[in-house]
């Protein structure tokens, strides 16, 4: 199936959870994040899209001033079709519903973007940082992110735009 | 030469018993201990060379003279002894001290004690027991206690490991290795080395040599069980799970270091010897000649007892760099569902040989 | 008893600590803890430009970088929208191949030096080195190349490289019978690996396990054949896949000749491309400056390891917003719990040495 019949499915089963938008890519789609979890379930286990396959989960930063971002790539062994999907959340309150139940791997990779960008993922059974230490603060990968001093008593150096290396 | 002779010896010269028992001791010792680090320095040397060879390398070679490791690598062995006993000695904080140094030296012991009873030629053997193999197969079971001394001293996980793999695989071979030994013991009568070795004169069938491992297809058998159950005693590879590097890092000498380490691998390579020593005269003719008749008087015993020994080391160097280790489990398989039930019945069939043919 | 695998340790491969859960040897729960590693390429990336973030691939992955690099510099010119002169995808896919066989060399002989056989793990970094030096001599790097730009490569191929290579080529695959007379088919080897670690196909595809690991596991899923990037739909080759050889489908000795049999197929594709390399200028298609449109693109390639794909998210300035990299030994990290409860110590480093990870990528 291609990008558009993939939405059409999902507006089917889920009316008024696919936002149109204008600078989509090609397999793009965009949804609302209050339904996640059951649009996950359907997309797998529905026969005709049978997304076995959590390709990659990509956390984003759409700017300071702009909301936070996950995107899922799935992509169906069976049918080898793929798609991306794109959710939005609040930046105060980043959170979306966890799909480590549905893909297994989404545990690791949720933990990953939750340790660069602070999405929760509600429903993840464990949801640490994996790669920065336990006790790291702020979130590494988001546009505002200021570093911190100290880890430790260890000074962290500071790259400044002109002069290079502190 | 025996310790006997030498307090025998000193007995002529005065009525001083405990005296001569001591200088009869520390004159057969020494040489027995020079025996033990010159093997080891050898053995480490020929093992660096045999697997570099076996792995289309060099080993260790020397750039000329004035540098490092002597030509060929030769004083690369020395240079390694002399870091070892440089080297720091560290002992962890959490372990048990005393234990923690005993180990080395338990297991030297046992190893050293082995050595005594090698029948290196007719007349060259520290210690001529009339129960010589018993002797050999009882001293070989000290080094487990220092293992397992050294696994729980060290207070490491890993050294525990190590030193419970080894108990379970040492006490589990020295049964199969018992039971081969047995064969030879029953087809001579004795249990004595040298009475065995003798035993072992002659030809058979005037060509082959009258070695026990010709005389019989379950002595023939009974010779590879009990080598494989040796490899296995010597925790060598594929049966090296106690220090399993890459599972266990060092196994039971992961915190040992400097001289105690030397320590353990002298007495690795004193128990190849050992080992290897019962194999050759409990089944290949200890000092005899292989051309029946032949040079078979005075050195040329040592000669060629020395040959067979380094033939057998050699054996258990190639098994070391060609095969890959074994599982724990696997490891029991062999030994309590294979060996054991193959030396059971050799014992038998031996008993029916003699009973026919001899 | 709660045993601690690394971070040094000699067999994880990097530094990796895995937190072991055990019962006597039976190992009932692992916890693996990652970031030992961790040098903040994507943070990095967001600092520099599109051409400054190559080096940094490099030194992800750092035993198959041609890989690496071939997979980002797909992903921006699918971006950008270049078109690639035919030689130089001609001296990407020969050199991306060639890293291939380095890349699963190593992995093999480490597998064996994890079951403790030391000997093949020297004759296959014996032939790796040929490889290296042919690397050398191309670029001028043995480990971290920087050769694939974005619209062509840094050098031109050297004008005997076609005859070194297959030299190289008729030396190689006689080697290969070696390696499994003196490993694949040892009978403790089969032992120590056959039957153990299973993973399912279905598990695997829902850990995300790609590569020789998902291929193993009877899965046929080769993103060359599949989803063809480059010049690889032209090439003849085969994707083998686990077959249960000796034991179950999807174990560890089907991880291990999988590889060994890709090793194989990339000789083929070696074989056929170096007949057919054309000839030009690689530097014609460079752009002066990359500063590509607004917009993303995911693009996986196969490497080694598997699908390693890149998320490059554009703004329209010469640096990028974001650029992930997915992983492939991420996610067959990931499925060692599950696969390794219920089995001995032992085998843990069997599986772990099977799935061939290697750290720098999966901490990045």
């Amino acid at each position: 199936m291609n990008t558009a019949e993939i939405k059409a499915a999902i507006m089917d089963q889920f009316p008024g959870s696919v936002l149109e938008s204008e600078d989509l890519g090609e397999s793009q789609v965009e949804l609302k994040a209050d339904q996640w979890f059951e649009i996950a379930t359907f997309i797998k286990e529905n026969p005709n899209l049978s997304f076995d396959q959590l390709e990659c989960i990509t956390g984003i930063d759409l700017g300071e001033e702009a909301s936070l971002q996950t995107r899922y790539n799935f992509h169906s062994m069976e049918h080898r079709h793929k798609i991306e999907i794109l959710i939005s959340h609040d930046r105060k309150e980043p959170k979306v519903a966890s799909i480590e139940k549905i893909w297994r791997i989404g545990d690791w990779f949720e933990r990953e973007t939750y340790d660069m960008f602070g999405i929760v993922y509600e429903g993840h059974s464990d949801l640490r940082r994996i790669l920065c230490p336990d006790d790291w603060e702020g979130w590494p990968l988001r546009k505002d992110y200021e570093g911190q001093e100290l880890y430790h008593g260890i000074v962290i150096p500071k790259m400044k735009e002109e002069d290079g290396w502190e | 030469m025996t310790v006997d002779t030498l307090i025998n010896w000193f007995a002529t010269m005065g009525d001083f018993p405990i005296l001569a028992f001591i200088l009869a001791v520390v004159i057969s010792g020494i040489p027995l201990f020079l025996v033990m680090a010159l093997n080891a320095m050898i053995a480490v040397y020929v093992e660096r060379k045999v697997s570099a060879f076996m792995m289309d390398r060099v080993g260790p070679m020397g750039q000329g003279p004035g540098l490092h490791a002597g030509k060929w690598g030769l004083l690369q062995t020395a240079a390694d002894a002399i870091k070892l006993l440089v080297k720091e000695d560290t002992v962890p904080e959490s372990s048990d001290k005393f234990l923690f140094k005993m180990a080395p030296y338990i297991i030297f012991i046992g190893a050293f004690l082995g050595l005594a009873a090698v029948p290196f030629s007719s007349s060259l053997q520290v210690a001529d027991f009339n129960v010589g193999v018993f002797y050999i197969i009882a001293v070989g079971s000290i080094g487990i206690i220092g293992i397992v001394m050294a696994g729980w001293a060290s207070n490491n996980k890993w050294s525990l490991y190590g030193a419970m793999r080894s108990a379970a695989q040492i006490i589990s071979y020295e049964i199969p290795a018992g039971l081969s030994i047995i064969v030879p013991i029953m087809m001579a009568g004795t249990l004595n080395l040298q009475e065995l070795i003798i035993f072992q004169s002659g030809t058979i069938w005037g060509i082959l040599p009258n070695w026990i491992i010709f005389n019989n297809p379950f002595s023939f058998i009974a010779f590879f069980t009990f080598f494989i159950s040796a490899v296995a005693e010597t925790n060598r590879t594929p049966f090296d799970i106690p220090e399993a590097e890459s599972e266990l890092v060092a196994g039971w000498m992961t915190e040992y270091s400097g001289f105690r380490w030397a320590v353990f691998f002298l007495s690795e390579y004193a128990n190849m010897l050992v080992v290897s020593g019962l194999a050759v005269a409990g089944f290949l003719g200890g000092w005899q000649s292989p051309i029946p008749g032949l040079f078979n008087t005075g050195l040329w015993g040592l000669f060629w007892f020395m040959g067979k020994l380094g033939f057998l080391i050699f054996v258990m160097m190639w098994f070391r760099w060609t095969f890959p280790r074994l599982r724990v489990d696997q490891l029991m398989h062999v030994c309590w569902k294979v060996l054991i039930p193959i030396t059971m019945f050799n014992i038998f069939g031996v008993g029916i040989w003699k009973l026919i043919f001899g | 008893m709660i045993l601690n695998i690394g971070p040094q340790h000699p067999s994880t491969h990097g530094v990796l600590r895995l937190e072991v859960m055990t019962d006597g040897e039976i190992v009932s729960q692992i916890r693996p803890h990652l970031g030992y590693l961790h040098r903040c390429f994507e943070k990095h990336s967001e600092n520099v430009t599109y051409e400054q973030v190559i080096p940094f691939t490099d030194r992800c992955d750092y035993l198959a970088s041609m890989n690496s690099n071939f997979g980002y510099v797909v992903a921006m010119e699918e971006l950008m929208e270049i078109k690639i002169p035919e030689r130089v995808e001609y001296i990407r896919v020969i050199m991306g191949e060639l890293n291939r066989i380095a890349s699963h060399l190593l992995a093999l002989g480490v597998y064996g030096l994890d079951i403790g056989a030391f000997t093949p793990f020297l004759y296959m970094l014996r032939d790796r080195e040929r490889i290296l030096d042919m690397f050398e001599y191309t670029c001028g790097a043995r480990l971290l190349y920087n050769y694939m730009w974005v619209g062509g490569v840094s050098h031109d191929l050297p004008k005997d490289f076609e005859t070194i290579c297959t030299d190289f080529l008729d030396y190689f695959e006689p080697q290969i019978k070696e390696y499994n007379n003196l490993l694949s088919f040892n009978k403790i080897f089969v032992e120590r690996t056959a039957d153990v670690g299973v993973i399912p196909a279905d598990v695997a595809v829902s850990y995300g396990v790609s590569g020789p690991n998902l291929r193993a596991s009877g899965v046929k899923w080769d993103v060359r054949k599949d989803e063809p990037y480059s010049i690889y739909e032209k090439f003849d080759f085969d994707v083998p896949t686990g077959t249960g050889e000796f034991g179950t489908l999807g174990d560890c000795y089907d991880r291990y000749w999988v590889r060994m049999l890709e090793i194989e197929e990339s000789v083929k594709i070696l074989r056929q491309a170096l007949k057919e390399v054309p000839s030009g200028d690689v530097h014609q298609a460079l752009p002066k400056k990359i500063r590509p449109p607004k917009g993303s693109v995911y693009r996986r390639t196969e490497s080694p390891r598997g699908d390693l794909g890149y998320y490059i998210i554009s703004d329209g300035t010469p640096v990028p917003s974001r650029v992930k990299m997915r992983s492939p030994a991420f996610t067959a990290l990931s499925c060692l719990d599950e696969v390794s409860r219920g089995w001995m110590i032992s085998d843990v480093i069997a599986i772990l040495g099977s799935l061939d990870i290697v750290l720098g990528e999966i901490d990045r």
